[in-house]
Order: C-alpha cells, then sequence, then structure tokens
C-alpha cells in the first residue's frame, strides 16, 4: 500500500518549478483555448440545420444555454438539499 | 429449436469453482478460457434455440439464446475476462472465484428462458456478489456486506412471491414480456427494480459498492445493476412508469454524486444515473428506445469498469479514496489519469466515445415519441452526467490541488485491463456498426450528423463551463449524505433500541409485580404451614384426644337427630 515514493515538498515558492501543466501561464492558456471551443461550438448554429421538436430546441445556441442554465441549477438544488441532509461522514460510525 | 447442452453458465460456475487450485499468473487460464468458451457457445448458437427440461410439473428453460440476451452475456462475458485481468495480482482466491461465480450467475439470468431459472440465478448472484464484499475483509465491508445482503434477498423474496402468483395465474413459467397488471406481476417488476437500484432502494448501491476491494468494485458495477435493466427490458418493456422512474434515478444520481466526497461512492451514485437512463428507455419502449436501452448498458459496463479500475489504481497505490485527500496525481500517474479520462468522456456521451452512440438513441426516442418532458429532462441531465462524473471524478482526483501524493503508476496487468477498456470505449464509439448489429432490433440510427455533433459538444462544453464557474460551490467536504438507507441503518435501529428498552421496562416491572405475589403467597404459606404456622405446629396429645373426643360426640349428636 505504501507506496509514496518520494514526497512533494511543501513549499513550492517558484511556479515555474512545479508540473508545466499547473503553472499559471499554462491554465490561463487553457482558458483561452477553452474559451475559443466555447464560441466555437455556439457558432456552429449558423452552419447546422437542426432539427427542433418542441419550440425552444430551435433557439439559437439552445444546448449551450440550457446546459449551461440546467448545471448550474443542478449545483445549487445540490447545494439546498446539502444543507439538510449533509452529514458528518462518521456519521454511521459507531 | 431445441437443442441438448449444458446451460454454458455452468462452464463459468465450475472456472469459479476451480479458482482455488490455480496460483499467480495461473489463474488467468480459468479467467479468459471460461469467457472465451461461453463467447464461442453463445455466438455458434442461433436465437430461437434453447434447452428445455421437465420439472416440476413445469417447463424449465435453463437455456434459451435471444439477441438481448446474447448481447448482455457477452458484455459480462467481456467484463469477467477483463476484471478478471485487472484483479489477477491483487484480489485473493476468495474474491476472484465469488467473482467469476457472480458473473456466471449473472450470464446464466440473461439467458433464462423461464422464471424459475431466471429465480434460481438472481439468488446465486445475490450470494455471490455478498461474498465479493466479504473478500475485501475489513470491518466497513463486512457490515455493509450484510444490509446489502438484507436487501437483496428482501427483493429476491418479493420476485419470488411474484413469480409464484404469476404462474399459479398464468400456468406457465415461461419468461416473456408481462404487463404490471395483477398483484403477482406489481412484485416481479417490485424485484427487479430494487436490484436496478430505484427509488426508494437505491442507497444499497452507493452504500455497499464502495466498501469491496479495488476490483471487487469494478466486478460489483457490471452485474446487478445491468442483469436488472436485461429482465426489465425482457419483462416489462414499455411499461410507461418506468420513464418516471428512470429520471428520477438520473437526477438522484447527479444530485447525489454532486455532494459526495468519497471517489468510489461518487462513481456508485453514477451507475444509478446511468441505469436510470437505460430504465427510461426501457419505458419508452419503442424499437429505438430499446435499442438504446440494451446497447447504453453495453457500452455503460465497459466505460463504467475503467472508471472504477483507474480509481481502484488510486486506491490500490494511496490507500485513499476522499476527494479531500487526494489530487494532483497526473503527476506520477499520467496513464491511470488518461485512461480515466477516456471513461469519464465516454460515460459523458462525447463525440467519438462510446456513450456518444449509444445513449442519444433514448434520448432521440423520446423525441420520436414526442415526451417534450423526458427529452428535456435526459439533455439536461446528459449536461449533468458531464458535471458530476465527466469533469468532476477525474478534476477532484487527479488534478484540484497538489496533495503532495507521489504514487506509482498502474502496475502492468491493472494497465492492460484499462487499455483494454479505453480501446473498447473508443472503438465503439468510432465503428459502432459491429455493435448495432447485434442489438435486439434492426438499428437504422445514425449518431453521427452535424446537428447532433454540434449539440453535444454545445452542452457538454458549458457543462464544463459551469463546473468551473460553480468550482467554490464544489468545494469537497468531510461529509455523506443522508439518504432513504438512514431509515433502517438510523430510524429501525433507534426504533429497535426504544422498543427493547421500553419492553425491557415493561418486562421487569412485570417481573417485579409477579415476584412480590409471590412472597406474598409464600408469607402467607409460611404463616399458616410454616414452622410456626397454625398448621404445622406439633400438637400435644391430650389436645389431639380432646378434639377426636369432640368430633365424637358431634357424630353421635348428629346420628340421634
Amino acid at each position: 500500500m505504501n507506496a509514496r515514493t518520494k514526497t512533494a515538498s511543501p513549499k513550492a515558492p517558484d511556479p515555474g518549478s512545479d508540473h508545466w501543466l499547473v503553472r499559471p501561464a499554462t491554465i490561463r492558456l487553457l482558458w483561452i483555448i477553452f474559451s475559443v471551443m466555447l464560441a466555437l461550438s455556439v457558432l456552429a448554429d449558423f452552419f447546422v440545420e437542426h432539427h427542433p421538436k418542441f419550440g425552444i430546441d430551435g433557439t439559437f445556441g439552445f444546448a449551450a444555454w440550457y446546459g449551461l442554465v440546467t448545471c448550474i441549477a443542478m449545483v445549487l438544488f445540490a447545494k439546498l438539499l446539502g444543507i439538510f441532509l449533509k452529514r458528518e461522514d462518521t456519521y454511521y460510525d459507531d | 429449436m431445441t437443442i441438448e447442452a449444458i446451460p454454458p453458465a455452468l462452464y463459468i460456475f465450475l472456472a469459479g469453482m476451480l479458482m482455488p487450485f490455480f496460483r499467480g499468473s495461473w489463474r488467468l487460464l480459468p479467467v479468459l478460457l471460461a469467457p472465451a468458451l461461453l463467447l464461442a457457445l453463445i455466438w455458434t448458437a442461433a436465437p430461437g434455440d434453447q434447452l428445455t427440461l421437465q420439472a416440476l410439473g413445469m417447463e424449465i428453460i435453463p437455456y434459451r439464446i435471444t439477441t438481448a440476451g446474447r448481447l448482455f452475456a457477452t458484455v459480462f462475458a467481456i467484463m469477467l475476462a477483463t476484471g478478471g485481468i485487472f484483479a489477477l495480482k491483487t484480489a485473493n482466491t476468495a474474491e476472484l472465484a465469488a467473482a467469476t461465480i457472480y458473473g456466471g450467475a449473472a450470464i446464466g439470468a440473461t439467458l433464462s428462458g423461464d422464471l424459475i431459472s431466471l429465480f434460481v440465478y438472481w439468488e446465486i448472484m445475490a450470494v455471490a456478489s455478498t461474498m465479493v464484499l466479504w473478500a475485501a475483509g475489513t470491518e466497513k465491508a463486512w457490515r455493509a456486506s450484510f444490509r446489502y445482503a438484507l436487501v437483496h434477498f428482501m427483493g429476491g423474496v418479493i420476485l419470488m412471491a411474484g413469480i409464484t402468483g404469476h404462474i399459479l395465474e398464468t400456468g406457465s413459467a415461461e419468461f416473456t414480456a408481462m404487463q404490471a397488471d395483477s398483484i403477482a406481476r406489481w412484485l416481479i417488476l417490485i424485484g427487479f427494480l430494487i436490484n436496478a437500484g430505484a427509488p426508494p432502494f437505491s442507497a444499497w448501491l452507493p452504500d455497499a459498492y464502495p466498501e469491496a476491494s479495488p476490483s471487487g468494485t469494478v466486478f460489483l458495477s457490471a452485474f446487478t445493476t445491468k442483469t436488472a435493466v436485461f429482465v426489465l427490458l425482457m419483462g416489462f418493456p414499455g411499461e410507461s412508469m418506468l420513464i418516471w422512474i428512470g429520471l428520477y434515478m438520473v437526477f438522484y444520481g447527479i444530485i447525489y454524486a454532486l455532494l459526495e466526497n468519497d471517489m468510489r461512492r461518487i462513481l456508485a451514485y453514477s451507475i444509478i444515473n446511468q441505469v436510470g437512463f437505460m430504465v427510461t428507455g426501457i419505458g419508452i419502449g419503442t424499437e429505438m428506445a430499446l435499442n438504446g436501452a440494451a446497447a447504453h448498458a453495453f457500452a455503460h459496463i465497459i466505460y463504467k469498469g475503467l472508471l472504477l479500475m483507474s480509481a481502484g489504481v488510486v486506491l490500490h497505490r494511496t490507500g485513499m479514496r476522499k476527494c479531500t485527500d487526494l489530487g494532483g496525481l497526473f503527476r506520477t500517474m499520467p496513464v491511470t489519469t488518461i485512461l480515466g479520462i477516456i471513461g469519464a468522456l465516454a460515460i459523458s456521451a462525447f463525440p467519438f466515445t462510446s456513450g456518444f452512440v449509444t445513449k442519444s438513441m433514448i434520448s432521440q426516442a423520446a423525441a420520436d415519441q414526442g415526451l417534450a418532458w423526458a427529452w428535456f429532462l435526459l439533455a439536461a441531465a446528459s449536461a449533468g452526467v458531464f458535471l458530476h462524473a465527466g469533469i468532476k471524478f477525474p478534476w477532484f482526483v487527479f488534478f484540484q490541488k497538489d496533495s503532495g501524493l507521489r504514487p506509482k503508476d498502474a502496475p502492468a496487468e491493472m494497465k492492460t485491463a484499462m487499455y483494454i477498456f479505453a480501446f473498447l470505449c473508443i472503438a465503439i464509439g468510432i465503428y459502432p456498426a459491429p455493435l448495432y448489429a447485434a442489438l435486439p432490433f434492426s438499428a437504422d440510427y445514425v449518431p453521427y450528423t452535424a446537428s447532433h455533433l454540434v449539440f453535444q459538444f454545445q452542452l457538454l462544453l458549458f457543462a464544463g463551463l459551469a463546473f468551473f464557474l460553480m468550482l467554490p460551490l464544489m468545494k469537497r467536504t468531510l461529509t455523506i449524505t443522508l439518504d432513504f438507507d438512514w431509515f433502517y441503518r438510523r430510524f429501525m435501529t433507534a426504533l429497535a433500541r426504544e422498543f427493547s428498552l421500553r419492553g425491557g421496562l415493561i418486562r421487569q416491572r412485570s417481573i417485579d409485580a409477579a415476584m412480590k405475589r409471590l412472597y406474598r403467597f409464600q408469607a402467607t404459606l409460611e404463616r399458616t404451614h410454616g414452622p410456626q404456622g397454625i398448621i404445622a405446629r406439633t400438637w400435644p396429645i391430650g389436645s389431639t384426644v380432646l378434639w377426636v373426643a369432640l368430633l365424637l360426640g358431634i357424630y353421635v349428636l348428629v346420628y340421634y337427630l
């Protein structure tokens, strides 16, 4: 089980010393790429013909706004439910 | 056509029973040969082939080939072999033997032609899966296994009652499509649904599965719920109530997974979410929907196995399972990270993965039937899958923060198993034709249209945006979320404790009262019969003579009157 070959140095003040993937520059680049992809996916609606069945699923960028809104709603609902149903994870240990 | 054959599930049972005689890498022999033999047998037989026996005055069909049954048996065999490779070095003999018999029973159930054979395999599954849990050898697994067995044996009793009633009503034990139109068939449906993880009995799954060993959870994730999907598909296609049960399961899985901290419990909730999609498809009941449910079950077993394998590797290497303890593992576990992400993309139905070509059939069927509510909810749920499993699992385990853990990457045999499943996830996504050809109905579904691709990219990318926007709200806490199992783990035990407390008090009081009465009686006895008592006193001879004379005198007097 004990396979921790080496533990990370707790002090890593120099951002350049960490893995390239977690450097702030990389993360900024990833956000830029992600934003471009988001924009492209919505812009693609200009060129693609959808076959809406129920009306509002034919609105511009439907899947984009619907996905965003429903996901935010699900997270908020989970948060709300958590207020009532969350317990310490030792709750059942006795 | 009636054939003479041994039900092929028995070969798998044999492999499981012989497992203790194989050591080390030799265990590959039964692990690979038995599923290979099974695949050869079921793919050389034709749909409709069956073995018929006369027993209990009824026709028993312990082996029947149907297109759907063969599809499920095939993916179960693939799971057994690949899971066996994954478990080869780490699982103990008991686990591997129990898992093999468990998988064999699931295969037997999918190849059953009558309800009695189905029930026998069903119960073997319950026992063998409980033993897979035991093999983990921890106190928590032991306790969870009892709660697990409790629910499944209760489900088994309900199912048996239903089957008995159904046979009495129809005079036949044959397993065919039914409708929930009598108490007996309702009981059958309830028995099936309990194993599918339907409400209110969903909690057994996230309660028990994550307590198994790293490989045990992989096996458990595949068989019980998907066998339930199979029997619902064969037994109750088009039962419209299943649409709503399925949709409830879909969102239950998402919401509970969003609140969860334990990586394997996140994936366990997501099993219920995925089974919810299949149950919804079965409820819609058109050929497209049933094809979608069957295909999705096939794809699901593979990508869920892959996800739980990557989680299993993390658990095996670090001994940790909570998101709050994990993070940043991609540095030293690149292979596990990438393969886990492939599984996460497949479960999210990302284009060019298996989920994309299977789940969409269910949504398409909902649209074709004009089921607006179902379609909108399924679309939201597809986004939600990416949220709770597609991003949340890899993000919190492999990225998130630097936990300081630097575990080694997966051992060779675990890597091999994950490569096989990752390959299948992508292969099915890119080239779905062979899977479509094996579906119960002829499928003329085209997943790769520009409209579908754009729709899915938009949905998933913006779900991803939602995840990172809401990240502050997703901060993991050391918590669990109460579920229906609270009723039998807390409420009922509290009730039982209260009952035994009060019952004990009443018992003590009645004992006290009885003892008091007994003492009083004893005191009375002592007063009359004791050494000083009037009865037991020694009488002087003179007074005796006096008494005798007196009695005689009274006698003489009475005689002369």
